[in-house]
């Protein structure tokens, strides 16, 4: 019984981590249609947007939850305006661009910052289920992922941000027409999913830890739940991670991780076999 | 100036005769090329630059005294930036371009597996000096690392008895993890001790969560893990992050070797248990001497010195002892020499050649973690390496050329 308890758990963790890692990519490719090879570096900036000032004194919780979506956020801006914007459209070009800024990023990341990882216990302690102990901060990741989540949705739904941002990725040309300043609203747009993918390898960092390669780790997984959540950024994304996250958990505690990503990847690949469009181009269409 | 023909014939014959020359024999003066392959970029970083450090020192303190044969030795480095492909790539130009008298290379077993063949084929003397699972079995080869019949065999009894008989692993999912689980396998039953189960993480797996739960499920009395790598140190943030750390211990064949409990607060490495040849906390006046000179030329802030770096040290001496014995670079007077017997005293220990498998024979001391320092709780004197049955035996069969498993 108890272990039934920590495998929901750590099952919710799995879901919830593939949601968190995905989020950001979800507005960037999902929404913008920006193929974005650089977002597992992405998320190893928020990684160490939260580890430096930690160790330079700061409060994690501000690190985490401020310092690092800030930093990742501005940066993405600055990528949009130098690297992004001048290639809308040109998928290929994209693709080329943001990947050699993933080699660019691990590189000065190996240079400046090298493999020394400094290890650290995730906060908050740990409770004891009947026989078994679970941290705590298994339960912070799971209940941060569905905030965000919720924000997002309200964030994208109810907000004026959102109907324009929605609008200009559907019809730039008429959006520019009705007087939306369509450059920002890309650039907006562009650095809210920075922040996002930024806030995520924050998060993630006391537990994983961060070192320049980690991003290689989050990218496919991250791609391939996006795809397979389809068009519809929200519903699609947590749909997905919700689908392929238990089955790669699952069959992670029956066998191995090992086998548990292969599990994960023959999901998704039959998924799409069956829908082509992903989760959201059958189910949930409409939503956000 | 008049050119006759017999200067002619005298100066192209001489060329010829310097084209033809055998490999090793440079001009009187010339250094002598030592090559070595390091990952000083990329994850394997922390245990690749100690060990070329270890070189450089070992290097410098042979020309010190007066270099080898009356000529200098010069080291010939690649970074292999922590892929087994670019291992490949150094280990042809090192032994084709650069025509080094000896190569001491590789970290991780994958690399040493790849490079093997290449330098057997060109007949270029190699030295591994890295801890390793054990079992190679290559005429061409020197293993300076220790081995599971040093490691394993020392620290299972000890936990075995401390704690109870019922063990689960953790590895790295490559050669080097999966034969470091047979061997414990075997050592475990021979102590009437049982693997409960075992699991493989490939090297970038960081999520542990799944694992803990089986851990806590299983309930073993302990834990032998054998991870590689910045990745799979999180394990122990999420392990005593869960609250685990109280309950059941580790073992380690690995912890400790880049520094990594320098890194971590205290608690998450206190009481993890470990057996290596090598400690910095050793109280030999050798070890003390040995800090000294290498904090002398690196400086205080480099970490941790583990026997990842002292084994690369203790190869280099030794490889060097071998060619002041047989009075020559070339490769098979050099192996003769060290098949004949060498002892030396190193900073860990008094380390001495086993001819029949080409490894070593070594003191090796058993730690506790305390206070992020390791406790010497016990030491072993003179433990011969891995050779189970006697398996190997290059001295009566030259030819063997391949890595013995442990029997199950």
């Amino acid at each position: 019984m108890d272990f039934a308890t920590i495998f929901l758990i750590q099952v919710a963790y799995a879901i919830a981590s593939l949601a968190l890692i995905s989020v950001g990519l979800a507005i960037i490719y999902g929404m913008m249609r920006v193929i974005n090879f650089a977002h597992g570096e992405f998320l190893m900036l928020g990684g160490y947007a939260v580890i430096l000032p930690v160790q330079a004194g700061v409060n994690l919780w501000i690190a985490m939850l401020v310092i690092a979506p800030l930093v990742v956020g501005l940066f993405g801006v600055v990528v949009e305006r130098l690297i992004i914007r001048p290639l809308y459209g040109r998928v290929i070009d994209t693709v080329l661009a943001t990947w050699g800024l993933s080699l660019l990023m691990i590189g000065v990341a190996s240079a400046v910052l090298g493999y020394y990882q400094e290890g650290s216990k995730p906060p908050l302690g740990s409770i004891a289920i009947g026989a078994y102990r679970e941290s705590v901060y298994t339960f912070f990741v799971i209940g941060i992922t569905g905030a965000i989540l919720l924000a997002l949705y309200l964030g994208l739904k109810r907000t004026r941000f959102g109907l324009l941002a929605r609008g200009t990725m559907q019809n730039p040309a008429m959006a520019a027409g009705l007087g939306v300043d369509t450059g920002k609203m890309y650039a907006a747009t562009f650095g809210l999913g920075a922040a996002l993918s930024g806030l995520a390898g924050a998060i993630l960092a006391p537990i994983s830890g961060v070192v320049p390669v980690i991003g290689a780790t989050y990218i496919a997984k991250a791609f391939i739940t996006v795809i397979s959540g389809g068009a519809t950024v929200l519903a699609g994304t947590a749909s997905a991670a919700t689908l392929l996250g238990a089955v790669n958990q699952v069959v992670t505690f029956v066998a191995t991780p090992v086998v548990g990503e292969v599990a994960l990847l023959a999901a998704a690949i039959i998924l799409l076999r069956l829908l082509p469009a992903g989760i959201t181009g059958r189910l949930f269409r409409g939503g956000i | 100036m008049r050119i006759s023909r017999r200067s002619v014939l005298a100066s192209t014959s001489a060329a010829i005769a310097g084209a033809t020359l055998p490999r090793f024999a440079f001009a009187q003066g010339a250094a002598i090329k030592l090559g070595t392959i390091c990952d000083t970029s990329g994850p394997m970083q922390p245990f690749g630059t100690q060990k070329l450090q270890c070189v450089q020192l070992a290097v410098e303190e042979i020309n010190a005294a007066g270099g080898l044969l009356g000529r200098n030795v010069e080291i010939v480095s690649y970074d292999a930036q922590s892929t087994d492909q670019l291992y490949a790539q150094f280990a042809q130009q090192l032994a084709l371009r650069d025509r080094v008298a000896v190569v001491h290379a590789a970290l991780q077993s994958s690399s040493r597996e790849v490079i093997r063949p290449i330098l057997r084929r060109a007949n270029a003397l190699y030295f591994y000096n890295t801890r390793y699972e054990g079992g190679v079995c290559d005429r061409n080869t020197f293993c300076t690392g220790t081995t599971p019949g040093q490691l394993l065999a020392n620290l299972l009894p000890f936990m075995i008895k401390k704690f109870g008989k019922k063990i689960y692993v953790l590895a790295a999912d490559y050669n080097f993890g999966q034969l470091s689980e047979k061997w414990t396998r075997k050592i475990a039953k021979e102590n009437g001790a049982e693997v409960i189960a075992s699991e493989f993480f490939p090297l970038d797996v960081s999520q542990f969560g799944p694992t803990i739960g089986k851990i806590q499920a299983a309930k073993p009395n302990f834990i032998v893990n054998t991870f590689v790598g910045p990745a799979h140190a999180a394990f122990y943030g999420q392990w005593a992050g869960t609250g685990m750390k109280k309950e059941i211990p580790i073992a380690s064949q690995t912890f400790g070797e880049g520094g990594e409990h320098l890194r971590m607060p205290p608690e998450l490495s206190e009481g993890i248990y470990v057996c290596y040849s090598y400690f910095e906390e050793l109280d030999r006046a050798p070890n003390k001497a040995f800090l000294e000179r290498f904090r002398k030329k690196f400086g205080t802030n480099y970490g941790y010195l583990s026997d990842l770096g002292t084994s690369e040290y203790m190869g280099v001496r030794f490889w060097a002892e071998a060619v002041k014995k047989a009075k020559s670079l070339e490769r098979e007077p050099v192996i003769k020499a060290l098949e004949a017997g060498i002892a030396l005293d190193g900073p860990g220990g008094s380390m001495a050649t086993d001819a029949k498998t080409h490894h070593f024979v070594f003191d090796m001391h058993l730690a506790e973690m305390k206070d992020r320092k390791f406790s010497i709780l016990q030491s072993f004197s003179q433990v011969q390496p891995t050779n189970p049955e006697g398996v190997c035996d290059l001295i009566k069969n030259p030819n063997t050329n391949q890595q013995f498993e442990p029997k199950l």
